[in-house]
């Protein structure tokens, strides 16, 4: 069996991103991930991101937010992500510092250049994962994931190789908080130019003119197959609407053409973590609350008062989304007059 | 052009049933069928090689029963099939298969591209193709939506990426993974399913693709499933039936006050 000697391998990390020279929001969903790990562990966070001219002032707020050291390699060739530059640059830190743990945002980056090096550095690595855990007795890396269609939940561990790799969804944990002043080592280095070479050249980049509305939104009101029309949307939407919030829709909704795929949210959809998601003619399937359960507050409403999206809500109520949807529209409406 | 096409075969997952007591999957009656994003990638092969000429080949590791699997491609137009099953490889976790496909792979000679779809139905973790890359060491482009051009040397691909696309100008040979918008597959002809009833599909166990058992399914496999239980989640919820207008009204009132002391409005 090809294993490694475990005892030289110590402290976590975390695999930040960046995009043009700007740190990106996963790093710090990551940091949040990494402290509460390396902590457990009693051991260090460092925070690894590969970039060009990556912002000075973004690299300090990485430490405020919960690093002991952030090493930013750069180079002209790692402004855009390619694989093997990247993988090239990862394998050399990681067979110079010995990291234990490695995390990775579950993005189009990390579920690219993760299975590469893990391949090439002979390492275990669990996609997607919910729940990231030390293992009392052993300090095995506790790696939980959804499985067959969010069915079961399986849990995992790299019992002899090191490191452990693991990446998690995007979206499925909010930043770590910021300490204004919070002290830790900012490393930049050189990236060696026999790194990187690349047999891929990015030649062009298209934006989508969608934006991320609904992950980035504080509140998400959220569409299922209850309200039983297309055109019932605006019932919903005029919830949402008044909440300043985004519009959500479950699978069902969306394969009805109710709704656009963007708008799904789920296993099979995005994952959101808003500060309160309200769910209206929601049953709460395992794989829709797959995606939305690690919200703040989670508020339901539903003619079925056994319907599992109760098992998760913070507050319910069991009545036809026609009549409490627009009363509750009205209620907000009359409480945001009285306020002013 | 030579292509390859990495395929497994899947339960098909949405009429999946969960066995309560145990949390393991009730095997009865769920229909196996080839992994539908393996389906987009063996239709992006033979598009290829309507194109540039060549052969495609499809490879898949599973028990004796992914020989359907097999068969079912061999319909939709792949020219031959290999298929990697042998006790030794059970148990393998996404390194551990890689490992496996890359020798069989290798074995079957130079190909110019590598196509998988991107994640399976069932494992869902994304990591098989780039892992076969790693191991045959070439370049890899995931989330491929789309090939805009291609010669002897290069392939040109559309990867689709959280906030729009990138255009690749990617080096043969090659490993792509493919997401759905690559474009639906064709169906088997009639013609396809009496090639793939005759066609002779060799299995290779570790031996044939010159694997090492060390190197070969669980014990081979960094990571270990050391626990499956049914996802449970449950906060306190506040439950306030509303079945007339009044109690419609009051529910509202109650709610409204909910948000105000958790300030979220
Ligand atoms: C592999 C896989 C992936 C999946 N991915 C996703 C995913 O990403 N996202 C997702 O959402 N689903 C996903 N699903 C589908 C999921 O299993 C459910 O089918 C889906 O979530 C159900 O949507 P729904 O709650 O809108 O509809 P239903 O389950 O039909 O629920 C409708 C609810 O509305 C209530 N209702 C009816 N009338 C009213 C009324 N007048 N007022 C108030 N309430 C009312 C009913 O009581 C019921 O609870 C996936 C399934 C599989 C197998
Ligand atoms: N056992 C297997 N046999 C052949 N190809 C596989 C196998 N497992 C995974 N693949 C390929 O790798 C892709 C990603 O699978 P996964 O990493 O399991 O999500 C699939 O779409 C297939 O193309």
């Amino acid at each position: 069996m090809l294993t490694t000697d475990k005892s030289s391998h110590r402290g976590v990390w975390i695999l930040g991103e960046q995009s043009k020279g700007r740190v990106q929001r996963i790093t710090h969903e990551l940091l949040r991930r990494g402290r509460e790990l390396a902590d457990k562990r009693r051991t260090d966070l460092t925070a690894v991101i590969f970039g060009h001219a990556i912002d000075e002032s973004d690299l300090r707020e990485v430490i405020e937010r919960g690093a002991d050291r952030v090493i930013a390699m750069e180079a002209p060739g790692l402004a855009e992500f390619l694989v093997e530059p990247y993988s090239a640059c990862m394998l050399r830190l990681l067979a110079e510092r010995k990291p234990e743990i490695v995390i990775a945002g579950a993005t189009s980056l990390g579920r690219t250049l993760m299975p590469y090096v893990a391949v090439k550095a002979n390492a275990g690595l669990t996609a997607d994962c919910t729940v990231l855990d030390i293992e009392g007795d052993t300090g095995n890396l506790l790696q939980t994931r959804p499985a067959i269609g969010g069915n079961i939940l399986a849990t995992i561990k790299t019992p002899s190789h090191r490191p452990q790799m693991a990446t998690v969804r995007p979206r499925s944990m909010r930043p770590a908080e910021r300490t204004a002043g919070r002290k830790g080592e900012i490393i930049r280095l050189v990236a060696p130019a026999e790194s990187l070479a690349s047999r891929i050249k990015r030649v062009a980049f298209q934006s989508n003119e969608e934006k991320h509305a609904l992950q980035d939104a504080d509140i998400v009101v959220t569409a299922g197959r209850g309200i039983k029309k297309g055109e019932n949307v605006k019932v919903v939407e005029a919830l949402a609407k008044e909440l300043e919030a985004a519009l959500g829709a479950s699978r069902d909704v969306v394969d009805r053409g109710w709704l656009s795929y963007p708008h799904q949210v789920g296993l099979s959809g995005k994952t959101v973590t808003p500060k309160l998601y309200v769910a209206v003619g929601v049953s709460g399937s395992i794989q829709h609350l797959a995606g939305m359960q690690t919200s703040e507050i989670i508020v339901a409403i539903n003619t079925d008062p056994d319907a599992q999206i109760f098992n998760v809500a913070d507050f319910g109520i069991v009545g036809s989304l026609f009549d409490v949807v627009p009363a509750l529209v009205k209620a907000l409406r009359e409480g945001k007059a009285n306020d002013q | 052009m030579r292509i390859l096409c990495p395929i497994k075969q899947v339960p098909e997952t949405s009429s999946v049933k969960m066995d309560e007591a145990t949390g393991t999957m009730i095997r009865e009656g769920v229909e196996a069928i080839v992994n539908p994003l393996d389906l987009y990638a063996v239709e992006a092969a033979l598009r290829l090689r309507e194109s540039q000429g060549g052969e495609v080949v499809a490879l898949s590791m599973g028990p004796p029963a992914a020989m359907t699997a097999l068969r079912e491609v061999i319909a939709m137009g792949c020219d031959s099939a290999v298929l990697l099953s042998n006790r030794a490889f059970a148990g393998s976790d996404t390194w551990a298969t890689g490992r496996a496909l890359s020798a069989a792979i290798r074995k079957l000679g130079h190909f110019d591209l590598i196509l998988c779809g991107e994640r399976a139905t069932d494992g869902d973790t994304g990591q098989v193709g780039p892992g076969i890359a790693a191991f045959l060491d070439l370049p890899v482009a995931t989330y491929v939506g789309g090939i805009d051009e291609v010669d002897a040397k290069h392939i040109r691909v559309r990867r689709l990426v959280e906030d729009g696309h990138e255009v690749l100008d990617v080096e043969l040979p090659a490993v792509l993974t493919v997401v759905k918008e690559i474009g639906e597959a064709r169906l088997p002809t009639l013609r396809g399913k009496r090639r793939a009833r005759a066609a002779e599909i060799p299995i290779w166990g570790p031996d044939e693709v010159s694997a090492p058992r060390e190197e070969v399914g669980l014990n081979a496999s960094p990571t270990r499933v050391v626990k499956i239980f049914k996802p449970k989640v449950a906060r306190a919820c506040r439950k306030v039936v509303a079945k007339d207008e009044s109690a419609v009204q009051a529910a509202v009132g109650e709610l409204v006050a909910f948000l105000k002391s958790k300030e979220v409005i």
